[in-house]
Parts: C-alpha cells; structure tokens; sequence
C-alpha cells in the first residue's frame, strides 16, 4: 500500500484511507476504503484496491455510510432527560461538561455508598465498544461489573472458551491466506479442498475477522463447499453436499461424523497419538452415535452423514467454519467440542489451508483484560454470577448474563443501581431474551447513561443521558481481526471528519478514566494511546500505522511443535494435559461430562411433546442479511428499500396448510410471545421449520413508551426463555424453540 | 470507439446487492430507480435437495457504463465493489473470449 493516507483533491476535497469498524456496527474485519470530504461532509466512499483482504470490495452497509454519518435523525451531542419522564421524548442538549458534572458525582455517591460493584456497565456484541466496554468498567468506573446481556453468553464467547479450554488458544479461524501480503499465492499457503460452514452463511454473517467473500475467492480457485445448516442458503445451493439438519441437533451429527472417522479408522494416528488426550474414551462415546442413529435425530441421511465424514478425514487440508450455531445452544460447548475433535483428528489443526490458530489474546485485546488489575481481588470476587458459573467465570471477565438479570429483578446478592448501556439494544431483538423483564427491571436503576448514535427502543425507554458517539469515519482506531484472539490483519482506522459534538469509545473511557482512575490511563491523546499499544511488538507508532494502512502478521503453522502455543515454551497446547483435550479435564471439574455428548433442544418433539402438539413448527432464527448489523440500520433508507420488512421463511406446503400466502403478515406464537413478521415461501426450509430473522424495529413509527418504535411487534426474543441454558453456563436455545404461525394483517401486535 | 459492455459471471453472484448501491452513489439515484438491478431466479428444486438459484445483476437504460470513472482510469462503480468479483468491464471481442474461459453461467450486457 502506498505511504499516503490522506490526500488533497484538486476540487477542495480531500480523501482518506481507512479500515472499517464500528459505529455502525460491524465486526473486526477491517475493510479497506478511501472517504473524501467536502465542505465537511462525506461525499463518497470508495473501496480501497489496495487493500490485501478486501481489493476494493464493499458491502452495502459502507456503501451506504454518507447517508449514516449525515442522517437528520442523528445525534451529535449530549442530551439529558429527567429519570421520571423515561419513555417520553423530552431530551435537551447538554454540554460534555454538564454530563461530566451529572454522571461523575454519582458514580462517586454510588462508590461511597454501595460500593463500586452497584454499577454496571452492558455492552452488545461485535462492535468497535466490545474492545472498550471492558476498560470503561474496570479502569475508567471501577466496577467488576460488564454484561454481555445475552442468555448464556450465547455469542463469540463459548467459541473462545471452548478453543481455551480444550485447545488453550485463541480463536481458530479457517486458513484463507489472510496473513500474506500476496495471499492465495503465497507458497506456504494450500488452497482448502473442503470448507464446511457449520451453523454459518459467512457471506453475510458477521464474522469477527474473516471477510465472507473469500470463501467465493476460494471457490473461484477450486475449494469445495460443505454446508450445515437448518436452511439451504444460496451458498448451500452452490456447495457439494448440504446437510440440512433439524434446528439443535448439531452436536449429533457432530458425534456421527467421529463415529465414521474412528470406526473406519480415517483419522490421523501420528497426530492423535502425539498430541490427543484421551482418544480411546472419545472412541468409546461416540459408539453410541451410529450413523442410523443420528440420520434420526438430525434428519440428515446416512448415507450424507457417511459421505460427509469421509470427506473430512480423507480430503486434506479441509477447514470446518463454526458459526454462532455453536453459541446459541444449551448443547453448544459439546458442540463446539466435538468440532475441534473432528479437526484434530483429522490432522486439520494449524496446518496450511486447515484451522489457523491465534493466541489467547494480544495488543488491544489483552490490555483489555489487562485493565483489571485496577480492581481489588475483593471487588473482583463481586462479579455477579462468577462463582456460580466458574466455566464461564474463568473464560469471561464478565458478569454470567442470566444471573445479572435475576440480580437486576431480585436485588441479590446486592442492588445495582446505575446503568451504562454502550452500544447496545437491549430492548430490541438481538441479545437480550425475554426484554420486557430486562426492561422492567432496567427501569429501577437510579441512573442510566447510554453510548449510541441514534435513539434507538432502549435509549427511549430507559437512558437519562445520551452520550453520542462518532462513527468510523470520525474517529481514529485500530481495527484489530478477532480482537486480538487471532490477529490476521491490524488496520488502522483514521479520522476522516467529525459531525457534532461526539466522543469515541476510546475518547469516552479516557475523558471519565482521567477524572476517576488517573493513573490507569496515562496517554495524552488517543494516539498516544495506539502507539503505546504498538510501539513494543510492532516498532511503529499510531501514524506509521496509517501510513502502512494494513499490518499482516506473519503466521507459523505447526505451533505445537514448535513450543510456541505454551505459556512455557514447550511443545504441545496450553491446556491441562498440554494436549488437545478430546477428553476435557476442566469440564468434569465443574461438573460436566468430560467428553462431548448430545443433548435434544429443551423444546421440540421429542422434549415437551405436549407443548409441541401445540406449537408444532420448529422456530429458528438469527440468519443475516447484509443490509443490517443486528438492530442497527434500520433507519437507513437505502438498506431499507432492499430489505423493507422483517421476514419469516415457511415451506410452500406448511404455508398453504396454514393458509398463509406469500408478503402476508403472520404473527408467530409460544408459551412465552409473539411477534408478527412478513411470510416468504420458499422450498429451501424444511417443511416442519420456519425461520424468523432478527434485529426488527420500526425507526419510522413512535419512539414514546409504549410503542418504542414498535420495538415489541417484530420482538422475536420473547419467544425465547430466560435461563434455559447448558450445564456450564453457555448457550441459550436462540435457534430452535418451537412455535405456532397464523395469518395477521397488519404488523401491529395490538391490532 | 470501440463498444464496451458488462461481463457477469453469475454462477458466484451472491446477491449481495452492492452492484446496485455502488451504482446509485455514481449516479445519485433516489429510492425506486436503479442503474443496475439484481434478478433472482429460484431457488427452485431441480432434483430433490438441489436447487437452481441464480442472482443476475442487469444494467438498466440509466447505467452509462461508468463513463466518467472510466475517463478517469477507474472501474465502473459495480465492478470495483462487487463482493464476488464476478463483473468485469472491456471490450466486447475481449468480453467474449473470457467468457468462452469462463465456460458456465456467464452473461454479457451491453446496457
């Protein structure tokens, strides 16, 4: 990439390049793009073609950014509203000085009367504010307390702590040639023969790092495609084998796959003989999933179940990409276990063109981690739920999400009394199960300060101050893939322009940090801050990061060998056993089974069978589309024009039975809610599915409580149930409750 | 001049639809008008379990093939941010022997 990042245009504009994060939401892959600007205001985005991963390819979303940056509805500088009028809209601008002088005397109140552990900060998933949240609790408030307020963390965080506790790595990310400057190409790269997604469509899933569009790059040059999944996506309608499994049943079909592959002895000795603990148990177990037995279960056939085995033993390199299907299911840490098994097995572990494999975390994200050194172990002992949940605990420096809704509503072991909500949409479809309890009990707190850019159902309802937050193009960072967990890119992220009155994560935690914890935050500017960050295992400050655009770290394979996965420096992994765990001796510690099991979803056929002669269509949901990032851009008028409406996929035969036609409203309901969204019939559901997509409000309609921009009409999430989650702690049952389905008409619940 | 026209190698179209915004930041395009537009045929069973789903993005009477990106040494706006890099822009004898290359689903648009 060229030096120059900011470049003068002969008509008085000016261009920068940058790397795309968040605001608006999006994970960290870092897209490459140049932002020109004139007379102040974003003109044109334009994908950077020199950019490694990317080469000047854009998804809609950045396509669309002026219209975002530059949205009338958009807020731009503080507002505070009277805590007994929450719900109306009578928000006045303050200054960032009256906010200040609202919120840090509180705070201290808080501190002195309750202790520190009476706040809490909550932060949603993916964005840019997941690396900040952390620190803005520990070491700029200094509570213990940070909520990821999704039932049993069922996001990106049992992927982490399952690849921690039987891999002790970071993140494990297919190979697609990321961290070479000539990728694909590169020599010590090997074209995949098989990708299997697993529970993701990575072309528009929100991917933590991985930019979708590679998996096409890699088609292009001969990769197979393998799909599981409940849906035959359009990638599912282009793979070689499908297998369309019933919603859940996953680890199964994952236990069917072992069965074949040790039975008919496929797998890699050398491999599991030098670095697997506990083979002959695994071989054991999985006697108990013959094929026959699983087609049952899963619906898969055996003779794909059989077929697809074989292939991923004996096809080299073969990389399988997990999806939040692995976190959104009370089974999903065996699940997720039986996955690293089958790439273990299969000798696809770290190996080119196989499963790469980062550390635990480094640069941003483990200072993340590193900013609790701020608390006291006493305070730190405080975290809600920790100790109940010791899996989670020692994975997640966080509070367990649904012991923090049951502290919110029961005021035990302590009272929390004052709310910080960065970036997240509690109200709204995307994390937060049953929301109207989250928003009762949200409603007691004594103050609620909220970080987004527009209002959204949950600043309305709930926030008494409103700090704005710039989006990407205004701000500087560091866009860094998987957080740290895997870097394969570090892109740096300049600041193109600012609208209004607006203060980034970063800018927030250090402006509060300074007046409450100075010694924690020591850097005069937020690039001083970065070039801190970089300075020692890169040697560049935050401008030469700019002008290098893209940082690729080189990537060693077959760290195991080399002593470079261990703390110690010896070969082999960072667990326990110093090998891969097919047997785990942490899970048996906190009282699980120690090899991976299958365990049918809490509701369904065979689980409530009462319940399910009265809701008998299997509800899964969560599939993306790339005109949104969850909850965000729905104000977005040319996203909107694209995808209008929330959708819920049914099979043409199931459809007619019910006589639902298609674009008809239809209102979906349980035991516990209902929501009303558009009917698509389509053959590519089976016919005892339907598929509800996530993320739905109406930005246009009334933002005043009770309606709350319609946040309760499209509200999938309270279909879905508080606590029914997996023995240690993660994975709430998102994608395969059951339901029942009539036609509606009109999208209004209280119709 | 020697005609150019839009080649669409379909069979990895994702329907991703940037196509269709790239071209409306280019030529400021309001909602219900497009210079490109996405079609979608299927997804329809062939045989069972396998499924004929095709996106094709067809340039409208309004797509001038980019001129003035061209002019300026750019690609059309599409063909720079198509996720897949399925499109290409050249001459059409060009356009023709890459497609011939290309051997499956693969179209060629003079708009």
């Amino acid at each position: 990439m060229k030096n120059e990042w900011k470049s003068q245009n002969s008509d008085g504009s000016y261009t920068v390049r940058t790397c795309g994060w968040s605001p608006p939401g999006e994970h960290p892959v870092g897209c490459g793009m140049r932002l020109t600007v004139k007379d102040g205001r974003l003109v044109d985005v334009e994908g950077d073609e020199e950019h490694p991963i990317t080469n000047g390819r854009l998804c809609v979303r950045c396509l669309s950014l002026p219209e975002y940056v530059h949205h009338p509805k958009r807020i731009t500088t503080p507002m505070k509203r009277d805590p007994k009028d929450r719900g109306k809209d009578t928000w006045t601008p303050i200054s960032w000085d009256e906010a200040w002088d609202i919120i840090i005397p509180k705070i201290n109140q808080l501190k002195a009367d309750h202790g520190a552990e009476s706040i809490i900060v909550f932060g949603g998933t993916g964005r840019e504010a997941c690396l900040y949240y952390y620190p803005l609790a520990f070491a700029s408030i200094g509570t213990p307390n940070v909520s990821q307020p999704i039932s049993g963390w069922s996001c990106y965080g049992p992927r982490c702590a399952i690849t921690d506790f039987i891999l002790g790595a970071g993140y494990p990310e297919i190979d697609f040639a990321g961290n070479y400057p000539d990728r694909y190409d590169n020599p010590a790269f090997t074209l995949p023969k098989y990708v299997v997604t697993w529970g993701k469509n990575p072309l528009f899933s929100n991917p933590d790092g991985f930019f979708g569009h590679s998996i096409i790059d890699m088609m292009k040059r001969g990769t197979k495609i393998i799909c599981i999944d409940p849906r035959v996506t359009w990638l599912g309608a282009h793979a070689e084998h499908v297998c369309q499994l019933r919603p859940g049943t996953d680890a199964a079909l994952a236990l069917g796959f072992l069965n074949v592959i040790i039975n008919e002895e496929l797998y890699d000795k050398e491999f599991v003989e030098k670095w697997c603990y506990g083979f002959e148990e695994l071989k054991e177990r999985v006697q108990q999933y013959p094929p026959k037995k699983v087609a049952e279960i899963t619906w898969v056939s055996e003779e794909t179940i059989v077929t697809v085995a074989r292939i991923m033993a004996q096809e080299k390199p073969t990389s399988i990409q997990w999806g939040l299907a692995v976190d959104m299911n009370p089974n999903g840490v065996q699940l997720g276990h039986s996955i690293l098994a089958l790439t273990a097995i299969t000798g696809n572990l770290d190996v080119p063109g196989g499963l790469t494999l980062g550390p635990p975390s480094s640069l941003l994200g483990k200072w993340r981690m590193e900013t609790r050194r701020n608390l006291s172990e006493e305070l730190w002992d405080k975290r809600l739920g920790a100790k109940t949940w010791p899996a989670v605990g020692a994975a997640m420096a966080t509070t367990h999400p649904d012991e923090t809704l049951d502290t919110l509503e029961s005021g035990k072991p302590y009272k929390l009394r004052m709310a910080w909500i960065n970036s997240t949409n509690v109200l709204a479809p995307s994390s937060a199960v049953q929301p109207q309890r989250w928003y009762n009990a949200l409603k007691k707190m004594e103050l609620i300060v909220a970080q987004d850019l527009f209002h959204n159902p949950t600043t309305m309802a709930l926030a008494d101050i409103f700090l704005p937050l710039p989006t990407f193009a205004e701000h500087n960072g560091v866009v860094i893939t998987n957080y740290g967990r895997n870097a394969i890119t570090l892109g740096a992220m300049n600041e193109a322009l600012r609208v209004g009155d607006t203060k980034s994560d970063l800018e927030v935690c250090m402006e509060l940090g300074k007046r409450l914890h100075p010694d924690m935050w020591p850097f005069e500017t937020v690039q001083d801050f970065f070039t801190n960050q970089l300075q020692p295992e890169l040697g560049i400050d935050f401008e030469g990061l700019s002008e290098l655009g893209v940082y690729q770290p080189e990537y060693t394979y077959k760290k195991y060998e080399k002593g470079l996965l261990r703390v110690d420096g010896e070969p082999g992994f960072n667990t326990v056993t110093g090998l891969v765990e097919l047997k785990s001796t942490l899970f048996e510690n906190w009282g699980d089974d120690a090899l991976p099991y299958y365990q049918e979803p809490p509701y369904g056929p065979l689980s409530s069978p009462e319940l399910f002669s009265e809701y008998p269509l299997i509800l899964t949901s969560g599939a993306r589309k790339p005109t949104s990032f969850h909850s965000e851009h729905r104000q977005i008028a040319t996203l909107r024009e694209i995808d209008p409406y929330p959708v819920v996929e049914f099979h043409p035969e199931t459809a007619a039975k019910l006589g639902i036609g298609e674009g008809d409203w239809v209102e979906l309901e349980n035991m516990l809610g209902r929501c009303r969204m558009v009917a698509h019939l389509t053959a590519t559901i089976h016919p005892k599915v339907c598929h509800a997509v996530h993320g739905w409000w109406y930005p246009e309609q009334d933002g005043e409580a009770p309606n709350l921009f319609g946040v309760w009409d499209a509200n999938l999430n309270t279909m879905i149930p508080h606590k029914t989650i997996g023995k240690l702690g993660f994975g709430a049952p998102y994608k395969q409750m059951i339901c029942k389905a009539k036609r509606v008409e009109s999208s209004s619940i209280k119709d | 001049m020697e005609r150019h026209g839009l080649l669409i190698n379909y069979q990895f179209c994702s329907g991703c639809h940037s196509c269709e915004v790239a071209c409306k930041n280019v030529l400021k395009l309001p909602r219900g008008k497009w210079g490109i537009k996405l079609l979608e045929n299927g997804p329809w069973e062939v045989t069972p379990g396998k499924f004929e789903w095709d996106y094709v993005p067809t340039p409208t009477q309004l797509c001038d093939l980019c001129a003035d990106r061209v002019a300026a040494g750019k690609k059309p706006s599409c063909v720079h941010h198509c996720l897949s890099q399925c499109m290409e822009y050249a001459p059409l004898d060009q356009l023709a022997n890459r497609a011939a290359e290309l051997g499956h689903k693969t179209a060629i648009f003079i708009p």
